[in-house]
């Protein structure tokens, strides 16, 4: 393939990796940023959402596009229920310790795979796209619901920005990343504020992993890359900087596309996780992070 | 993360103590058996018709997952049979399930403890390539007689040690090598691989590039996937444009991915395909996505279609374990099986039968002559307890040769359009297990 065809493609590849991303990142930032939890758990978020996708979509067999749309409004809200109730079972319990939390979401991690595995077992199982067409460029064709994955990611993400700028839900999140004792001595409920918090970026990795799960399959051990990926994302913009998380996705997500592309994947991720390294020695707040207070 | 015991002082006392109690538990077992199982006369009688003890190590879950399910079905139809047909030397099978969750480390881990705690006389079924090459060498070091299914070159090239077997499917090396002419003849000769990137890919990588220059042809480009890869696209531009034919063997939870992708890179425009049917074991053919495989090419060791050819022990043994004509399990069609693998699970029960029966073993102090029993084997005709067909066993390598298919996608279901002779999978090597000691 000649080079312009050939970096089209990486490009598209990097596109689709760098939007889904965003949108599992931005989760893992939000969690982190106000409730100062670094969630272990947050790829079985992801891995739940592509799993209850594929419940939820064998309710339609006969109608995909309608099974797929009751995927994507019913699985976020399962995961959301999910994460509420580890939030109060859990995390509220060990009055958020950031240590104690690390190990808590680690088990949760544990307990959240296993299930899955006990209940939906070891198989990877496909999921129809709701709209499957072909687009065939002079030199190759590329699937089409990936265009769609990029425009719903894209609405997830105005979405995510205009509900912490621009709604009061938004800025009493602000205040509680702010300052807690003084957003408490507001009136502003810290406790509620939390576990809608938690919820929400539970529901992110959910939408993504709905999102992704056409593309590839439901398995109950495919929350582990989007972990990993997500940490390398919210590392390099900074661990409670959104537009850090954003802009750090699409670096990766692309650089990642075209690195695998014309060398190798492995190599991409090579340089990722080198990436991460230098960030964290020479800008320990990440690319986009502010000054720790 | 298996914390490792500490060793410390008190350790040896320990043990000691532990097992002492595991003794006197033992002798309070088998009084009881004394004194409450009047019945069980035969069992107090004789030590030799206590059960046979075989410890099945499974990939019930990681990426082996659906083949581990399908090996274990055919595993627990083999010996209902041969239990309801008297057992080995009259004595009962009692099968022990170990999961190693397709993964090395603690596949080693299962052979410990079929050895130590379950104390079985022999360890058979591990099939994943990497598995084995983690697992064989403790198996060897606790002189545990361990017969895999696994398909992998690593036990004819000597790499292993003389504790394993493969007495119930052909290796890779051979498989290929019987593929390269009719690949050559058929579809072309610049040939682009994709395989996964361990031992098993390598195996494929090494064997078919040398086996197809051979025949005249040549590797356009070779592709090495890593194995928990999910997304494909990437590697397509990679594929030269004037290959004639592209040859994959993918395994795990993203081959259908893998087709899929292949499918929407290349439309209908596509070079000639073989692939090896792992690519696409417990997979639906009439998957959405997978319409562009028609007219594509696969290798089977075993006709996943009961097709016009089929044999009557074909139809015996897929009764038995429950699979219909399709491939499918008799009570989901949805739920394909692994047919080209699974009935090595059957063949080398029948085999391990063989080798107890032959060699009088009794039990463990015997292992040395269950060894040289099976070593002595030189083939199997194609019958109910072999239904794949006819067998040659070299007893040196420890690996047995049989027929390969090549089958076309027609319909959406496999048919088959050659059947190699077992000539065409021989090579030579000097490997010879039996001068290493017991």
């Amino acid at each position: 393939m000649d080079l312009g065809p050939h970096l089209l493609l990486a490009l598209l590849e990097g596109t689709v990796a760098a939007f889904v991303l965003a949108v599992t990142a931005l989760g893992l930032s939000l969690v982190f940023g106000v409730m100062r939890i670094v969630n272990v758990a947050h790829g079985e978020f992801f891995m739940l959402g592509a799993v209850l996708a594929w419940f939820l979509t064998s309710l339609l067999p006969e109608m995909p596009f309608w099974g797929f749309m009751l995927a994507i409004v019913g699985a976020p809200l399962v995961v959301g229920m999910i994460a509420v109730m580890a939030d109060a079972l859990v995390l509220r319990r060990l009055n958020y310790e950031p240590e104690a939390t690390i190990v808590a979401t680690i088990g949760l991690l544990y307990i959240l795979q296993q299930a899955v595995l006990t209940i939906y077992g070891p198989d990877a199982r496909p999921v129809v796209a709701p709209i499957s067409f072909r687009v065939q460029f002079p030199w190759f064709g590329y699937s089409g619901y990936k265009f769609i994955a990029i425009g719903a990611a894209a609405l997830l993400l105005l979405a995510a920005w205009y509900g912490v700028t621009r709604t009061k839900f938004g800025l009493i999140m602000r205040a509680t990343q702010f300052d807690r004792e003084t957003a408490q001595a507001f009136g502003v409920p810290v406790k509620l504020v939390y576990a809608a918090v938690f919820a929400l970026g539970a529901m992110l990795a959910a939408l993504a992993g709905v999102l992704i799960v056409p593309l590839q399959q439901a398995h109950y051990l495919m929350g582990l890359d989007p972990l990993l990926l997500s940490f390398i994302v919210v590392i390099i913009g900074g661990l409670d900087s959104l537009k850090g998380t954003i802009l750090a996705a699409f670096i990766i997500g692309i650089s990642d596309g075209i690195i695998s592309v014309f060398f190798s994947p492995t190599l991409a991720k090579i340089i990722a996780t080198l990436a991460v390294a230098l960030v964290l020695v020479f800008r320990p707040n990440g690319l986009f992070g502010g000054r720790s207070r | 993360m298996n914390p490792k015991t500490p060793t410390i002082g008190g350790k040896k006392n320990l043990i000691t103590r532990r097992s002492a109690i595991k003794k006197m538990g033992a002798a309070a077992g088998a009084a009881s058996a004394l004194t409450l199982a009047p019945g069980f006369v035969r069992y107090v009688q004789a030590q030799s018709s206590a059960p046979i003890k075989l410890g099945f190590q499974v990939h019930s879950t990681g990426i082996g997952a659906a083949y581990g399910r399908w090996y274990d079905r055919t595993t627990q139809a083999a010996v209902k049979l041969i239990n309801e047909q008297g057992g080995i030397s009259g004595r009962p099978i009692e099968l022990v399930s170990e999961d190693d969750g397709t993964d090395p480390k603690r596949g080693a881990e299962v052979v410990e403890k079929f050895a130590s705690q379950h104390q079985v006389d022999l360890v058979f079924g591990t099939l994943f390539s990497h598995v084995v090459i983690g697992a064989a060498p403790r198996a060897g070091e606790l002189k545990m007689p361990y017969f895999v299914v696994s398909e992998g070159y690593h036990v004819a090239s000597g790499s292993l040690n003389r504790y394993v077997f493969q007495p119930g499917i052909t290796d890779v090396r051979s498989q290929v090598s019987s593929m390269a002419p009719w690949i050559a003849g058929n579809l072309g000769k610049k040939v682009t691989m994709i395989f996964p990137d361990y031992a098993f890919g390598h195996d494929h990588r090494d064997y078919f590039s040398a086996a197809i220059a051979a025949q005249g042809g040549s590797i356009a480009a070779l592709l090495p996937i890593p194995p928990t890869e999910s997304s494909y696209t990437k590697y397509f531009p990679q594929i030269p444009s004037d290959t004639e034919v592209i040859y994959h063997v993918m395994v795990g939870p993203g081959v259908l991915t893998f087709v899929k992708e292949m499918g929407e890179h290349y439309g209908s425009n596509r070079p000639q395909i073989f692939g090896f049917v792992d690519s696409l074991e417990a997979v639906d053919l009439a998957s959405p996505g997978l319409e562009f495989l028609e007219g594509t090419y696969f290798w089977e060791a075993n006709p996943r279609y009961a097709g016009p050819n089929q044999t009557a022990f074909d139809k015996f043994y897929r009764e038995k374990v429950g699979v219909d004509a399709n491939g499918a399990s008799v009570s989901d069609p949805k739920d394909i099986s692994t047919y080209s693998h699974m009935f090595g699970c059957w063949e080398t029960l029948y085999v391990i039968k063989q080798a107890i029966e032959a060699s009088g073993y009794q039990g463990p102090a015997d292992k040395a002559r269950l060894i040289e029993a099976t070593e002595a084997m030189t083939g199997f005709s194609a019958s109910n307890e072999h239904p794949q067909g006819d067998k040659l066993f070299d007893g040196k390598r420890h690996q047995c040769y049989g027929h390969q298919f090549i089958s076309k996608v027609e319909g959406q279901k496999l048919s088959v359009v050659h059947q190699t002779s077992i000539e065409d999978g021989q090579y030579e090597n000097d490997t010879d297990y039996t001068k290493q000691s017991l």
